[in-house]
């Protein structure tokens, strides 16, 4: 049966209530008669053969590129980068997406007799992924086979010793990136591409990067320009990434890229019903619901993200492309706008989202307040092709409990600029100005993240830059059951129900707003008209 | 006259110690406090001179003594009954004469300095009153007093919360200004200890300062380093950092200079950041020693956990200033032997040497008081009917949005209140 698309439901007396994520917890909360959900497309079958179609891909690559065991020669330095922790979302049921590829090169290259083979996860200011989140992705096999002699390696922007400068862009901007991967013989990049902004140049300009090479393009006035992340002719980010990957491709650099979409089947067995629409529930949908929504609310909050974090999504292998990285990525983000894209006719007053446990940067950890505002302004917000869904001097209202609850392990540096930076600014281009350095080069941050697993010094500043456009462009930011003080320190709104957000949002909006809910999970993307 | 005073109440102390468990101040209620009719203290000698209080303070070691919780060290060096008060601004009585020797007409405002060394004790001077150094004189049980290391004290000088004359040695009296406002000058007690403090501190201009505590001794030590900057008195500090819980506490440290304004628990961090330093441990865990830290941390609280903290967060080689009366503390001091931190007391004022010159803190603390406007620390008064109100307003005084609570003794007189 073919997938039905997404589509926009207009709210009228007889729509159900409409599932609302709220962090670790769920619920449902009747919109207004007139607003509008936005339902993401079902998801698109699976492809029959993946492993056939990876070694199709391989074989028959895209764009200017030699099949790859034409690349392939005996005394090679191959190397072979992949996404890290933060794709897909949830963490995919095994085996993961990275592990099939991988597994095919490696067989290619092992039949090709190549021996110098390093895998390295390709981090960038990431938290360094643990031993089961390696297994997770890459299956034991490759794991035990690399892991144990060394040559699975995590990229360490830190360790100058690794690095390369490759040069500075006509703009400026220096380009500097792991220095095994740029002198291989062949750097293969594994991605995935859960979105439309991944994926591209971007791969290796940022995730091998160093901080000097990332600043160019993650701060205030890059992220203010993508309009949006997801809409790369109209992302300044990825116009810059663009601008470094030819300079590494023209360095020579050679690069052979491998991307894959998934579909969108985003929850397994029981908690389907979280990606069905909410006048197709069965009854057993409804009891699990009150069932699961009960439970989470009464758990306590570490017990409850231990339940949602311990969900594998049922993704499944939708395309894979392999060869030169421009001609791939056009395929691939095609196909992700094929499998996530939906008609929006018009803008909206108010743009209403659940915000749900998980955003790239919490993965088995802690959707931290900073990480809330951009999983909402930063993600949700930049869903869209064209124009955002809420219009300029609109209204986002977002649900989440937003408690000042951090991992200390994972997100130390974060702890820090909510206490010493949004206690003073929750102006981006302020703290980009007067913080970020001291952050940035800290050394006790730097430590953490080369020893231990944290995210980099600078990171919780990049979630921030994420939310710059959002934030010029909205005329209120309103989280319903948010911590009031925690709201209010990021400069936001806190409000205990949707009917007191609406109130609010009038003072700004009018009276008689109109109101588009964003339906997800699962992953949607706007293209607003 | 009416005055509250402190009786030798056993029952009455322990009964206070109890009730104190509901906050602090609140030993008022149960303990060996009483608002009582007392007959004015007599001149001990010639150079005393009768002051009537017109405000007078609140400290925190003023609720230790209500809430029977001062240290055992202390028994020996006060004389029951007592009249408490020790910040106090008043009236002379009488002309008479002041610390610097210059007279002091009938009616002059005037700061006491409480300290009762041997200048008022009738001694001769022992060598730290020699040296000006009246808080370290240790014949604070000789002469012709009773033991009292101040007045507020010792049974026969009065005090400060008292609504008739108490008695004061002509080196106690300190002229106030005209332009020096009754809030100003009532903080010059506790701005002398907050500026003695700050030059036990010896900060350097390369050095970061940390501040555990924002009362009025954290606050005053803030004020005072910076004021001493200010004045070309000794060097401004790279970095001021002040923990400070409430609201109020926040808003003042900025308004006196603070570098960094956190919150108390987040002090740690702060200077770790500030100190570029690493935190020795798992980041996981519970927070550990800074690899490096503050230069200089000045502890206004003196509980146990903030004399720890104080030692965490201080770097090797650096230095603690206990200024927060301490009492009976149980802590690990192996960070301390370890990395050989000075630890250094803090306690009243005597004479300055700063800059080369020597200078009284009391002239300080009244310079200070009329150029930083300290007053503004003062945020309730109250008579003496409302003790109990106010020595629990005193005891919450941060979660109630003040910092500094006085008694407005003088009879008869419109009292304000500006609670919240």
């Amino acid at each position: 049966m073919r997938p039905r698309p997404g589509f926009v439901l207009e709210v009228d007396r007889s729509t159900p209530p409409t599932l609302m994520w709220k962090g670790e917890g769920f619920g449902l909360v009747k919109l207004p008669p007139g607003s509008r959900v936005v339902y993401a497309p079902e998801p698109f079958e699976a492809l029959e053969d993946p492993e056939g179609a990876i070694r199709h891909a391989l074989e028959h690559p895209t764009g200017d590129s030699d099949p790859l065991s034409a690349r392939l020669t005996p005394g090679m330095r191959l190397t072979i980068c992949f996404d890290d922790i933060s794709l897909p979302l949830p963490p995919m049921e095994a085996p993961d997406i990275r592990q099939m590829i991988i597994e095919a090169v490696l067989d290619a290259a092992a039949a090709a007799g190549v021996d110098d083979v390093v895998l390295i996860a390709a981090l960038a200011l990431h938290r360094r992924m643990t031993e089961p989140e390696l297994r997770h992705a890459l299956g034991h096999r490759v794991y035990d086979a690399f892991a144990p002699h060394g040559l699975l390696l995590q990229h360490d922007a830190e360790d100058p010793s690794n690095l390369i400068h490759l040069g500075m862009t006509k703009h400026g901007e220096d380009v500097e990136i792991n220095k095994r991967a740029a002198e291989s013989d062949l750097l293969i990049y594994v991605n995935i591409n859960l979105v439309a902004m991944d994926g591209g140049h971007k791969s290796v300009a940022t995730g091998l990067a160093s901080y000097k090479s990332l600043r160019h393009h993650h701060n205030p006035e890059t992220m203010t320009h993508s309009k949006s992340f997801m809409d790369a002719p109209a992302s300044e980010l990825h116009t810059a990434n663009w601008r470094m990957g030819r300079l590494i491709r023209d360095a020579g650099v050679k690069i052979f890229q491998i991307e894959t979409t998934l579909n969108t089947d985003t929850f397994p067995g029981n908690f389907q019903f979280l990606q069905k629409r909410e006048w197709e529930w069965t009854w057993k949908d409804r009891a699990t619901f009150m069932a699961a929504s009960k439970a989470l609310d009464a758990a306590p909050p570490k017990m409850a993200r231990q339940v949602l974090h311990s969900i594998k999504a049922p993704h499944a292998m939708r395309s894979v492309y392999a060869g030169e990285v421009e001609a791939v990525h056009e395929l691939i983000t095609a196909d992700v706008w094929a499998q996530q894209g939906v008609a929006v006719e018009g803008q909206t007053d108010i743009v209403t989202m659940g915000l749900p446990y998980i955003s790239p940067y919490n993965v088995n950890s802690i959707l931290n307040p900073i990480l809330v505002a951009c999983l909402g302004l930063g993600y949700f917000f930049n869903l869209y092709r064209g124009k955002p869904v809420v219009r300029e001097g609109g209204v986002a209202i977002l649900f989440h409990p937003t408690r000042p609850e951090f991992h200390p392990g994972h997100h130390p540096s974060y702890i820090d600029f909510f206490e010493q930076v949004l206690t003073q600014t929750t102006d981006p281009v302020v703290m980009h100005q007067q913080f970020e350095e001291a952050f940035a080069t800290d050394p006790w941050y730097i430590h953490l993240y080369k020893t231990g697993h944290a995210y980099h010094g600078v990171h919780p500043f990049y979630m921030w830059y994420w939310c710059s456009h959002a934030m010029k462009h909205l005329g209120r930011v309103i989280i319903v059951g948010g911590d009031p003080a925690t709201v209010r320190r990021m400069g936001f709104h806190p409000a205990s129900t949707l009917d007191d957000a609406l109130e609010m949002a009038k003072d700004v909006v009018g009276p008689d707003p109109t109101l588009t809910h964003l339906h997800t999970p699962p992953l949607l993307l706007a293209d607003v008209t | 006259m009416r005055a509250l005073r402190i009786d030798r109440k056993l029952t009455r102390f322990a009964a206070a110690r109890v009730a104190s468990a509901f906050g602090a101040g609140r030993g008022a209620v149960l303990g060996p406090l009483r608002l009582v009719d007392v007959t004015a203290p007599s001149l001990p000698s010639a150079d005393w001179f009768p002051v009537t209080p017109i405000r007078s303070g609140i400290c925190g070691s003023d609720l230790a003594s209500v809430d029977g919780r001062s240290s055992l060290y202390f028994e020996d060096i006060v004389s029951f009954p007592f009249i408490l008060g020790h910040e106090i601004v008043g009236e002379m009585v009488a002309d008479g004469i002041g610390a610097d020797g210059e007279p002091l007409l009938a009616g002059q405002r005037v700061v006491v300095q409480p300290v009762l060394g041997c200048a008022a004790r009738g001694l001769e001077l022992c060598p730290a009153c020699r040296a000006g150094d009246v808080g370290r004189c240790g014949c604070l049980t000789h002469g012709h007093l009773s033991p009292g290391l101040q007045t507020g004290f010792c049974r026969d000088t009065g005090g400060g919360w008292s609504e008739g004359p108490l008695v004061a040695h002509a080196s106690q009296l300190f002229a106030v200004p005209d332009d020096l406002s009754d809030d100003d000058a009532v903080t010059v007690e506790p701005m002398a200890c907050a500026i003695h403090a700050a030059l036990r501190a010896q900060a350097g201009a390369d050095d970061t300062v940390a501040i555990i505590g924002a009362g009025t001794l954290g606050l005053g030590v803030l004020a005072a380093l910076r004021f001493l900057a200010d004045t070309g008195r000794s060097p401004s500090p790279r970095r001021l950092m002040i923990g400070a819980r409430y609201s109020v506490q926040r808003q003042m440290a900025s308004a006196f200079g603070a570098d960094d304004v956190v919150e108390p628990r987040h002090l740690d961090r702060a200077v770790r950041s500030a100190t570029s330093s690493l935190i020795v441990g798992r980041p996981t865990g519970r927070s550990g020693v800074l690899s490096g830290g503050s230069d200089i941390t000045i502890d206004c609280v003196g509980s146990a956990e903030s004399i720890a903290e104080a030692l965490r967060i201080t770097r090797p080689g650096g230095r603690v200033v206990l200024v927060g009366m301490p009492a009976k503390a149980s802590l690990d001091l192996a960070a301390l032997w370890h990395r050989e931190i000075e630890l250094v007391g803090a306690y009243a004022y005597g004479t300055e040497t700063v800059a080369g010159e020597s200078e009284s803190t009391f002239h300080l603390a009244l310079e200070m008081a009329g150029t930083v406007g300290t007053g503004r620390l003062v945020s309730a008064s109250y008579t003496l009917d409302r003790y109990e109100e106010a020595l629990a307003h005193a005891g919450s005084a941060g979660s109630r949005g003040a910092i500094k609570i006085v008694f407005d003794v003088r009879p008869k007189r419109a009292v304000s209140q500006r609670e919240d």
